[in-house]
């Protein structure tokens, strides 16, 4: 494999985890905009951890996650108030809060950014992003799940019937905020540079873009979307510059003809030639 | 310099309130989040620039701006929100962000992404210790003008009425005889005209533009917007000048860096603490949909 297709491949894993985090969040149907802000505080918090109190990388992301679920639990509590499109606002605005303190942030260099992190693999990303996937799917097919559709489908109904929404909301904000973290601190140690730009705005549309792209219904759809906007740009090399454009109308496209994504249950189950549970 | 910091954020706030105006026209009518409202406007600047710099008089350019941010305005409803209006309030606002990926793109392509340069437009006054613009003074002119015609809209003629009919119950009124989908496109094209008259404000009054004002001015006027109050059109008229003053004075006194936490801050606790607003009356549900 050349160092070209690892390094795409490596990208494809941080974003597969990025999506996820959205996925995640999303699934109790709340969306968030803002989750490049917790790809940044793992990003930075891993890369301080390794850089300077010399933790292995494997343990400073396993704090950062703990680190970033709690900042995520705290910012979700409040934000149980708000819903829809005043939550997505909400979040846009932590997420640009997010990015201006790293901006001041002179001890990890401010605007100037931070160096020295050792660099990762591909395989160590992949490891990451595969488990978690994982993960991810195994919790589809756990009690947890169900409650987390029953709050996404009605918040109420699911209040009425004893679930404790309020619990599954913020678990699932920690939950995408731990996860966007470990993307966010493989990231600086594959890159070895990071900068507060790295974490604004169009890093959390870029997640939630390969969601939508993907399939917003089912785990692997993180993944498809995620491929896709990594690889994709390698088929349209001869449109190079009409790239972005090209996303732009597939998004619309995918959203006019195909409001779940490319992937969903019915596909997966055409795919691997199963029969459709009665 | 105070006085003259808040004449500057003054100007700087009239353009937020412009903004804020356009995104909310569509927001509190129908509910909908339109992202690529920041991409009009910095598209809007990009046709202003041009016509001015082809020699173009300045009315032609505002005109040109306008026309033109309209008219992709009513490409974006047609494509973007009429398929999707039943969807939840989320997925029009996606396509609207796809739209706003293919404009910054196509504006990439165009003008390079580079800054374009423009002499500074129009003659220096001094008023005392003050010193002001023409331009400046436009942009604070227009701004009242237009807020006052978009209130005079929305508020007193027949469609403003029918418009805020849809707000109200988009089914009721479409039962009582409103044409729901010609509203819908207006409020798509007042907005976009807004917008476009902003952006070339705006251009000429830095004497610069890039591709990415929009995301840099279009996520402040968000947040204007949000202040203000979602459905209300003097909540923008109070909060765009508030922004931008308290943009301009922490810039001057505090530091450079700590304006957008401030504003980004200040957003957050009026959604936790007063959802309708500075100004706003009664809470709506408007945008609660998921």
């Amino acid at each position: 494999m050349s160092t070209y297709y690892a390094s795409l491949l490596a990208e494809s894993g941080v974003l597969l985890l990025g999506a996820l985090s959205v996925y995640i969040i999303l699934a109790t149907g709340q969306l968030s905009l803002g989750n490049g802000a917790f790809m940044g505080i793992g990003a930075y918090l891993s890369s301080w951890l390794t850089v300077t109190m010399n933790l292995p990388l494997t343990l400073a992301l396993v704090i950062s996650a703990v680190f970033a679920g709690i900042v995520g639990a705290i910012v979700a509590f409040p934000a149980l108030r708000l819903k829809g499109i005043y939550l997505a606002m909400a979040t846009v605005g932590f997420g640009e809060m997010v990015r201006s303190f790293f901006l001041n942030f002179d001890t990890m260099g401010g605007s100037g950014g931070f160096r020295g992190m050792q660099h990762v693999g591909v395989g160590y990303i992949w490891l990451w992003a595969g488990g978690i996937l994982i993960a991810v799917m195994l919790l589809e097919r756990s009690r947890v799940w169900l409650e987390m559709q029953a709050v996404h489908d009605d918040e109420t109904a699911a209040g009425l019937i004893g679930l404790n929404t309020v619990v599954t909301k913020i678990g699932a904000f920690a939950a995408g905020a731990a996860v966007a973290a470990i993307s966010g601190g493989l990231f600086a140690h594959h890159n070895v540079y990071i900068e507060p730009a790295n974490f604004g705005f169009e890093r959390s549309v870029e997640f939630v873009l390969a969601v939508i792209l993907g399939g917003s219904t089912v785990a692997p759809g993180s993944m498809v979307g995620s491929m896709l906007l990594i690889f994709l740009p390698e088929f349209l090399r001869p449109i190079a510059d009409w790239r972005l454009a090209a996303f732009g109308s597939l998004l619309v496209i995918v959203l006019l003809v195909r409001r779940q994504g490319i992937l969903d249950r019915s596909l997966i189950r055409t795919l691997t030639f199963r029969r459709a549970a009665a | 310099m105070l006085i003259q910091q808040l004449v500057n954020g003054l100007t700087l706030g009239a353009v937020y309130t412009l903004l804020a105006l356009s995104y909310s026209l569509v927001m509190g009518i129908l509910g909908i989040l339109n992202l690529a409202i920041a991409e009009l406007f910095m598209i809007g600047g990009f046709i202003g620039f041009t016509l001015i710099s082809a020699g173009f008089p300045l009315p032609i350019a505002v005109l040109g701006g306008m026309l033109g941010a309209a008219s992709i305005a009513i490409i974006v409803e047609k494509i973007g929100y009429q398929p999707l209006r039943d969807a939840p309030l989320v997925t029009p606002m996606l396509s609207t962000l796809g739209f706003s990926i293919i404009l910054q793109n196509i504006a990439t392509n165009i003008w390079g992404s580079d800054p374009l340069q423009l002499p500074i437009f129009g003659e220096q006054f001094e008023i005392g210790p003050i010193r002001i613009g023409e331009m400046q003074l436009l942009v604070l002119g227009a701004t009242v003008v237009l807020v006052a015609l978009t209130a005079y809209i929305v508020q007193k003629t027949p469609m403003g009425r029918a418009l805020r009919a849809v707000a109200e119950n988009r089914d009721v009124a479409r039962i009582l005889g409103v044409s729901a989908d010609r509203l819908m496109m207006m409020a798509f094209i007042l907005s976009g005209a807004l917008a476009g008259v902003a952006g070339v404000l705006i251009a000429l009054h830095y004497g610069a533009i890039t591709p990415y004002l929009g995301v840099e001015i279009g996520l402040k006027a968000i947040a204007v917007m949000v202040i203000g109050g979602t459905t209300r059109i003097w909540g923008a008229l109070v909060a765009g000048p508030l922004i931008g003053i308290a943009e301009v004075l922490t810039v001057a006194y505090g530091g450079s860096q700590i304006r957008d936490f401030v504003v980004y801050g200040f957003m957050i606790l009026i959604l936790l603490l007063r959802p309708q607003g500075l100004l706003g009356g009664a809470r709506s549900d408007q945008g609660q949909r998921v």
